[in-house]
Formats: C-alpha cells, sequence, structure tokens
C-alpha cells in the first residue's frame, strides 16, 4: 500500500486545499468579528477558487493520488458540480438567515467541511477515503439540519429532523462498514479496482460476497434515500431549513451516487444475478412508492423529498443497465441525469428558499395559489422546474429521461422501463397539481418575507438555474461532448 | 430554413401576443392573428416549390432541411415538407386563424397568456408536421402538450382541473411508451449499422425480427392511437372537449388528433409494413367498434360538446381503418377525411361554444327551437352537421367513401360493419338539429337577451370553413394531387 505523499501529488488536489483553506479562513474569521455578509461572501470566494483551481488541475487528471484517491475527468467534473451547486446554495442562503435571531455565520463554515466530504467522495476509489468523505459530509449534514434549533422561533422543528437523520444515518453507516470489513475479510484489499481481481479468483464464495454486496447496498440506500430504505426522507427534508435540504437533496445524493457509479463500475458488481434482481426491486419500490406516497402530500419539501426517491430509482435503471452493454453509455446517462436532477432540485428549492426565512417557511402547496398572477417571474421558475421534474421537452429533465431510457434499451431492462413509464405517469400529477394551484385566484395575499437586495443573488442564481435547464433541455450537446470524455476515464 | 422560420414565427409570435397585453388588452389578438397570416404567406410561397428528391433520402419533397443538433446520438434538426405535410400544415394555419376568431371575444382574461399558449400549441403542431426525425418529432410532439394542458386549465369550464390533467397523463403516458419505441428503433440501427440515428430514412433500413418489429410498432401505434384516439384508449377526448373553452375545442378536435393519424401514416405504416399488416385486422376491428360505440355513445349524450367529441372519435374511426388498408383509395380517403373533419369538427365545435357562450349552458335538454331566434345559426349548425353526417357534395362524404372503397379491398367483413357508421352518423346529427333549433321555443329566463344570432364576423370564419368543405367535396382532386405526391413513394 503507497500512502507517501509527494509534493506533485498536492497539485491536483487543489481544489480539495482551496476548500479546506477557506474553511480555516472563515473559522478565523468569525472568531476575530462576527459578520454574517463577510461570511457568506468569503465562502461563495472560496468557492470561486475552488472551481477555478478545478480548471487549472484539468491537465492533470488522470492520476491516482496515493491509494485513497484518484483524480481523474470525472472526479474534476463532479468537483466542479458540487461546488457550483454549493455555491448556489451559499448564495441562497443568505436571506434565508438574514433574520435569523441567533449566530448565522458557522453555517457557511458547515456548508464548506461538508463540501470537502462530497469533494472527497466523488474522487475516492477506495473504501478508506469513501467512508471517510462520507462521514464528513454526513457529520456536518446533522448540524446543518439542526442550525435554527437554538432561535425562539424556528420555522420547522429542526431537532426532530437532526436527530432522527443522525440516527438512521449512524446505523447505516455501520451497515456500510460492516460490509467492507467482510469484503476485506475475503478479499483483503480496499481499492475498489482490486475487488474485480481479488473477487475473480474461485475461491471466493459467490452467496458471501452476493451477500455482503447487497449489505453494502442497503446502506447506500439509505443515503441515497431508496425504497425500502426511505423512511427518513420526507421528516428530514421537511423539519431541516431549506438550504440544509437543499443541500442534502442535491449535493448529498449526487455524491453518493457517484461514489455507487464508480463501486459499480470498478467491482464487477452486477456480475452477481442476485445482485441486479435486488438493485431491480429497489428501483421498482422507489419508483412506484416515490411517486405514489408524493400524491397524498400537501407539503411542497415533501412532495419533493418522495419525488427525490421515484428519481433516485430511476437513476439505478441506468445504474443497473451498466452490467450489460457498453458502460459509458450507462456512466454518460447517470452524470447527466445527475446534473438535470441538481438543477431542477436546486431551483425548486430555491423558489421555496427565496420567499422563505428561517422564521417562516412558505412550504405548503397552498402557499403558491395564484402565484403565477401575483408574481410571474417566480411562478415562471417553479413552474419550469417542475416540468422538468416531470420530463417534459424543453427541459434538461426531458433530455435526462432520453438518456435513461436510452441506456435502459441498451441494457434491455424492459420490465424496469415500463415501471419508469408508469411512474412518470404518477408523478405528471403532483408536479401538475402544484402548477395548477399557481394557476389559480389567490384568495389571501401571501405575505413573503425578503431580505432586501439581499434576495438579488437569490433571483441571480434562479435566473441562471432557468437559463441552464432551457439550455440543456434544446442543446445539450457541448454537455453531452463533455460526458463522453470523462465516461472513458471511469 | 423557411421550414424552420413557419414554426420560429409562431413561437415568436407567442411571446409578442404575450408581450402586447402589457400595451393593452385587445391587442394580443390582433398580434396573434398577424403572425398566423405571417405563417399563412410562408406556407403560400411554399406551394409552387419544385419537388425534389434529397440526396439521402426517398421521396419528394417541396422542401427538405438538415443541420446538426446532437451528433452524439446521430440526431439531426430534420425537417421536410411534401404534399401531406403541406395539406396538415395548411389545415393547421387555417384553424389556427379560426381559432383566432373564436376566442375573439370569448377571451377576455389573460389574453396574452392565452395566445402564448395557443400560438405554442399551434408551433409544435406544425413541428409535429414536418419533423423527419424521430426524436425532434417527439420533442414537437411533447411541446404542445403543456400549452395545450394550460388552454384547458386556465380558460375552461367547470371541472376544468380533472380534463386537463387527464388530458395530459393519457397523452405524456402514451407518448413516453412511444419514446421507448424511437429509442428501441434507433438502438437497433446501433446494432446494424454502428452508430445510432433517427433519421427517418436511414431507419426505414432497419432490420428487425417479426417480434420486435411489433412490440416497437405497438409502442408507436399506443402512442398516435391515443391522441387519434381510438377505442379504447379515447376516454380523455370527451372531457378535454366538454372542459376546453372554444378556440381549444377547435384546436383539439380540428388539429391535435390529425397529429396522431398523420403519425400512423407517416411513421408506423412505412416503418414497420409488415408487423403493421400483421396488425391491420386488429387495428380496423379497433375502427369499426370505434365508429359503430362511439356513435351509440354520441347518441345518449346530453351535453352538446360531449355529443360533438364522440362524433370526433367515431369520424376518427375511418381515418384508422383507412390508414390500416393501406392502399392509395384507402389512405387518399383517410387524409380527406382528416380535413374536413377538421373543417367540420372545429365549425361544431365553435357553434356549441358559441352557444354556451350566448346561454350559459351546454345541456341540449335546456335547449329547443332555436331557430325561430337564431336562423342565421341554425341555417350554419345544419350546414355543418349534414356534412359531418357525410353528404355528398361535401369534404365529408369524399373522404368517408374513399376510406370504405378502399378498405373494401382489404377487409370486406370490417367495411360493411364500419358502413354502418353512416346511418349511426345521419341519426345523431339531425338529432341534434330537431332537439337545439326545431321544436317550440320556450322562453327562458337565462336566454332571453343573450341568445343573439351570428354578427358578421362569426358569419365570416364559418363561410370560410363552408367553402373548404365545399371545395373539398366538388373539387377533392386539387387536395388528392397533393397527398398522392406523398402516398406514392409511402405506399
Amino acid at each position: 500500500m503507497e500512502l507517501a505523499l509527494t509534493l506533485q501529488d498536492l497539485v491536483p488536489l487543489l481544489p480539495i486545499e482551496v476548500v479546506t483553506g477557506f474553511v480555516v479562513l472563515v473559522m478565523l474569521l468569525i472568531a476575530w468579528k462576527r459578520n454574517h455578509t463577510v461570511s457568506c461572501a468569503v465562502t461563495i470566494l472560496g468557492i470561486v477558487l475552488a472551481l477555478l483551481a478545478t480548471l487549472l488541475v484539468l491537465p492533470f487528471a488522470g492520476q491516482q493520488i496515493t491509494d485513497l484517491l484518484v483524480i481523474d475527468n470525472f472526479s474534476l467534473f463532479f468537483t466542479a458540480v458540487v461546488l457550483a451547486t454549493t455555491g448556489c446554495i451559499a448564495v441562497l442562503s443568505y436571506p434565508y438567515l438574514y433574520n435569523l435571531n441567533d449566530e448565522v455565520e458557522e453555517f457557511y463554515l458547515l456548508l464548506l467541511i461538508a463540501t470537502i466530504g462530497a469533494l472527497i467522495m466523488v474522487s475516492s476509489n477506495h473504501f478508506i477515503s469513501a467512508f471517510l468523505g462520507l462521514e464528513t459530509l454526513s457529520i456536518s449534514l446533522y448540524a446543518m439540519i439542526a442550525y435554527p434549533v437554538h432561535s425562539k422561533e424556528a420555522a420547522k422543528f429542526p431537532l426532530e429532523a437532526s436527530v432522527k437523520y443522525l440516527v438512521l444515518s449512524a446505523v447505516s453507516s455501520a451497515f456500510i462498514l460492516f460490509s467492507i470489513a467482510l469484503l476485506y475479510a475475503q478479499t483483503g484489499t480496499l481499492q475498489f479496482t482490486d475487488l474485480s481481481v481479488a473477487t475473480a479468483g474461485a475461491e471466493v464464495r459467490t452467496s458471501y460476497y452476493a451477500t455482503t454486496l447487497v449489505l453494502l447496498l442497503a446502506g447506500v440506500g439509505f443515503k441515497l434515500s431508496l425504497a425500502p430504505f426511505h423512511m427518513w426522507t420526507p421528516d428530514v427534508y421537511e423539519g431541516a431549513p431549506l438550504p440544509a435540504t437543499t443541500f442534502l437533496a442535491t449535493v448529498g445524493k449526487a455524491a453518493m451516487m457517484v461514489l455507487l457509479l464508480r463501486f459499480v463500475v470498478a467491482s464487477g458488481l452486477l456480475n452477481y444475478a442476485s445482485v441486479v434482481t435486488v438493485m431491480g426491486v429497489i428501483a421498482v419500490l422507489s419508483i412506484l412508492g416515490g411517486n405514489l406516497l408524493a400524491l397524498v402530500q400537501g407539503n411542497l419539501k415533501r412532495i419533493l423529498a418522495y419525488s427525490s426517491i421515484a428519481h433516485m430509482g430511476y437513476l439505478l435503471i441506468a445504474v443497473i443497465a451498466l452490467g450489460s452493454a457498453s458502460t459509458t453509455l450507462g456512466i454518460e446517462a447517470v452524470s447527466f441525469y445527475l446534473v438535470a436532477y441538481i438543477i431542477m432540485s436546486l431551483g425548486a428549492f430555491g423558489v421555496a428558499t427565496v420567499v422563505s426565512t428561517s422564521e417562516k417557511e412558505f412550504d405548503f402547496v397552498t402557499d403558491y395559489q395564484g402565484l403565477f398572477w401575483r408574481d410571474p417571474w417566480l411562478a415562471l421558475l417553479l413552474t419550469a422546474m417542475l416540468l422538468s421534474l416531470a420530463g417534459i421537452p424543453l427541459t434538461v429533465g426531458f433530455i435526462g429521461k432520453f438518456y435513461l431510457v436510452l441506456a435502459g434499451v441498451e441494457g434491455a431492462l424492459w420490465g424496469l422501463l415500463l415501471v419508469l413509464v408508469a411512474g412518470s405517469g404518477i408523478g405528471i400529477y403532483y408536479y401538475l397539481r402544484i402548477v395548477y394551484r399557481m394557476l389559480l385566484q389567490s384568495e389571501v395575499q401571501q405575505e413573503y418575507r425578503e431580505a432586501g437586495w439581499g434576495s438579488i443573488g437569490s433571483y441571480v442564481v434562479l435566473t441562471f438555474l432557468l437559463a441552464m435547464l432551457v439550455l440543456l433541455g434544446v442543446y445539450p450537446a457541448f454537455l453531452m461532448s463533455m460526458l463522453e470524455v470523462i465516461a472513458v476515464s471511469v | 430554413m423557411i421550414l424552420a422560420w413557419l414554426i420560429l414565427v409562431l413561437f415568436i409570435g407567442g411571446l409578442a401576443a404575450w408581450l402586447a397585453e402589457f400595451v393593452d388588452a385587445r391587442l394580443p389578438r390582433v398580434v396573434a392573428l398577424v403572425f398566423l397570416l405571417i405563417d399563412a404567406v410562408l406556407l403560400l410561397g411554399l406551394m409552387n416549390a419544385t419537388p425534389f428528391v434529397p440526396a439521402e433520402g426517398s421521396g419528394e419533397w417541396l422542401v427538405y432541411l438538415k443541420a446538426e443538433w446532437l451528433p452524439r446520438f446521430g440526431i439531426y434538426f430534420q425537417l421536410g415538407l411534401d404534399g401531406l405535410s403541406l395539406l396538415m400544415v395548411l389545415l393547421t394555419v387555417f384553424l389556427g386563424v379560426i381559432a383566432v376568431g373564436a376566442a375573439w371575444s370569448e377571451i377576455q382574461e389573460r389574453a396574452g397568456f392565452f395566445y402564448f399558449n395557443l400560438l405554442w400549441t399551434l408551433a409544435g403542431v406544425i413541428g409535429v408536421f414536418v419533423a423527419l426525425d424521430l426524436f425532434l418529432f417527439f420533442f414537437f410532439w411533447e411541446v404542445m402538450l403543456i400549452p395545450m394542458y394550460l388552454i384547458i386549465a386556465i380558460w375552461g369550464h367547470e371541472n376544468k382541473n380533472y380534463a386537463a390533467m387527464k388530458f395530459f397523463i393519457f397523452t405524456q403516458v402514451s407518448g413516453l411508451l412511444m419514446l421507448i419505441a424511437i429509442l428501441a428503433l434507433a438502438y437497433n440501427h446501433y446494432l446494424q449499422f454502428g452508430a445510432f440515428s433517427f433519421d427517418y430514412f436511414q431507419l426505414q433500413n432497419v432490420q428487425l425480427a417479426a417480434s420486435t418489429a411489433m412490440l416497437i410498432m405497438l409502442g408507436f401505434f399506443i402512442g398516435f392511437g391515443t391522441k387519434l384516439p381510438t377505442v379504447p384508449l379515447h376516454t380523455w377526448l370527451p372531457d378535454a372537449h366538454s372542459q376546453a373553452p372554444t378556440a381549444g375545442s377547435v384546436i383539439l378536435a380540428g388539429i391535435l388528433l390529425k397529429t396522431g393519424a398523420y403519425g400512423l401514416i407517416r411513421f408506423t405504416l412505412p416503418l414497420f409494413p409488415d408487423a403493421a399488416a400483421e396488425f391491420a385486422p386488429i387495428a380496423m376491428t379497433l375502427a369499426a367498434v370505434s365508429i359503430l360505440y362511439c356513435a351509440k355513445v354520441a347518441f345518449a349524450q346530453t351535453d352538446l360538446k360531449r355529443l360533438i367529441a364522440y362524433t370526433s372519435v367515431s369520424h376518427m374511426g375511418f381515418v384508422t381503418l383507412g390508414v390500416f388498408a393501406w392502399n392509395e383509395q384507402a389512405v387518399q380517403g383517410a387524409v380527406m377525411t382528416m380535413l374536413a373533419h377538421g373543417l367540420s369538427a372545429a365549425a361544431l365545435f365553435m357553434l356549441a361554444g358559441g352557444l354556451q357562450y350566448r346561454i350559459h349552458t351546454r345541456d341540449m335538454r335546456e335547449m329547443g327551437g332555436f331557430w325561430a331566434r337564431v336562423p342565421r345559426m341554425a341555417v350554419v349548425a345544419l350546414f355543418f352537421s349534414i356534412a359531418a353526417l357525410g353528404m355528398p357534395g361535401l369534404g365529408n362524404f369524399v373522404g368517408e367513401f374513399l376510406a370504405l372503397l378502399g378498405a373494401f379491398q382489404a377487409n370486406i367483413p370490417l367495411t360493411v360493419v364500419a358502413a354502418l357508421g353512416l346511418v349511426f352518423a345521419s341519426v345523431y346529427s339531425l338529432w341534434v338539429i330537431q332537439k337545439v333549433f326545431q321544436g317550440v321555443y320556450r322562453d327562458h329566463p337565462d336566454h332571453g337577451e343573450s341568445l343573439v344570432d351570428l354578427s358578421r364576423v362569426e358569419m365570416v370564419f364559418y363561410l370560410l370553413m363552408m367553402i373548404g368543405l365545399v371545395w373539398m367535396g366538388m373539387y377533392p382532386q386539387s387536395f388528392l394531387d397533393l397527398s398522392a405526391m406523398t402516398l406514392g413513394s409511402l405506399l
């Protein structure tokens, strides 16, 4: 095992180092003098610099940095995606936290630390680094979810959500750790790529290996909120403050999915028929369960929680398709859909964040009644995001679904595709119900509280997301060719 | 490039109409009309184009455009206009103008957004009629749904949410099945030729095993059959029609249903000739059932718009019948029926909408003896009713006659059964006239003042449609020549 770190190895890790440096900087700034605006601005600056650093290290792509981290085009792409998402969330957090009657600056600190975890996860092909990244992300998230707990008038129930997430997340981490130990006991390696070599030998019993992998899937299923491990999702989404929910729903899910993708490709997991069956069942349960349960919800955050369960189910179809036919198409499909999913989730939660503050969240569908006639721009934004989630053309969600179906067709997963069609059909109902609600006449004038000029940034972010949504929905050729390149590097 | 402009003009027009509302509430309708007329002028310019065979394709096309779009999957911005497309686009633009007329005084609230949706629907429909890349086709196929949904959901009647949602879910789910079929076809192209392709011409070269072809063909059939609609996929239509505003009904019945029939003619049968031939007896049976069953159900309705909606399903049965008979006469008949039904159904929906606008009900039990009050309207209604029942000399007769004539060569028993539909059509058409316009006029407190006869402007719109139907009935050759250009290469 090669763990010696040379000076050259530090160069490709620049984005992670920049973020880590800014964690220290933000912490010192808070210790020196508390200032919400400065903390937020420095955080955003750090993220922008880290994004630039990502561009700088592009020429160094394709390196294994010790056994723990790999910097290739794929990890750099998702490094950029995670950073951009975090940047958007930082901007959205500012007006949300503006009126919180408690210290607000540490939220940005937690955001940056969680981002480090996510960056480690997308660059990892070793169980140790994967687990460390995962825990860094999760532990910061516990605090982010509970953040307004000391506020006298917290909008939601942050403590309940945080404890729920803490307990269940810890249990699932235990599952993952246990399966890692079992894998290590049999194969003697923690490197993803060595697993396929180690297990290719006849001495590893199939049933043992398959059981271990299913244990691992259960743990990963918790983190991705796949049914039947999804119970925590709606409660945590609803109880957490909106920026934390957004981070959990976008970066949290994406980093885990990237990790899963890398693991699936490297480990030969899909050679086991029983594992494929289990994944298929999980996908079906997630799609149908998520969509059906979303039908009866009246709370926007809960609807988006259930819809995220369904979307993770859709994604799993493409992951399963990796087992057959060409792997690159499956990787492209998952990557594209993740980008699409991040854009539309960020947008949908973002609209809710803009109108909400830490004391009062407007998260019921009825709060948005008549929004089309009160605030057409905001209504247009939310409508576009919802239609994209439903997979309607002109939006990125449609191209994403196109990718998934194509991957499914290539893998000849007809049954799963029919479930996807059924799920999408159900999905339309609850997405359009929100749109319809916005079209009605409003009965009462909702008093949305805003943080003055602070929300201008949020509107800029949302407009940017809408532009990306339409651009990638109409002319995604540049992203397609980019993904074609990065898919080869996995 | 002119083809792309044909679509773009409407997209831009939609935005312009929306913005125009902020200047003056009466401006959007004028803007919408102007942009539709621009489209009409563009289209008339195309009619004199000389047909040619594109280098990489087959068949004769008036205009053809191919530009790169998504090279990763071999997706092109590929548009083509031939005789069949031209007829359909003409119908679309013509009925678009009529729809603006129908909405002229009816839509007062949020007019800008209404015309935006109207023009975007039309843009999607024209896209469907000229797209040759299957991905692009699907793109347009879905683009027209959302604005149509909004038209029903915002400006509809008492049960609009249910109707709009049902319309959307039916078309979206069947659309996704079609997407899977399209991708399966493209993937088979990949297996055989080493590259994905959605090109209409290239996909015709794909060799499929009989069972695969049948499954893929069914995917297409479900997509198109829902839009057409054919029994048993028709249940969304009566709800959508009865709840939609008048202009929405005109677009739905006149144009949107035709996209399904167009898809069958353009894609389903040419791409899967063998599977379609094998499936033809079932499809024709469904068509015959649609014709008779929906005629019967129409007769049982008391809601005027629901009645006309069911007759639409019944008439579209002749189209399915003709298309799946797949010989020149039958398909010519199907195309003529599409055109003629487009006009007659649109006119009937406008009349029903006009009546509802005047007396605030669609319930025929509350109507009767209106001839005395609104003679002009009664005459117009009589004209379009006898057109719909297939009176010789008008367009619908030519279409249904040709469809039956062609179908007779393919399947005698089913054609004989389907022909009974003409008898039923007479029954329900005349029934409507009797119930609404004949009999004794009973004074109704709600009707009194508001039940006024058709205005001059309205008469102009109806007159245009009448001329169209008479033209189709008296000199169908001018239309048959155009569609023959397409059918010659497809059959």
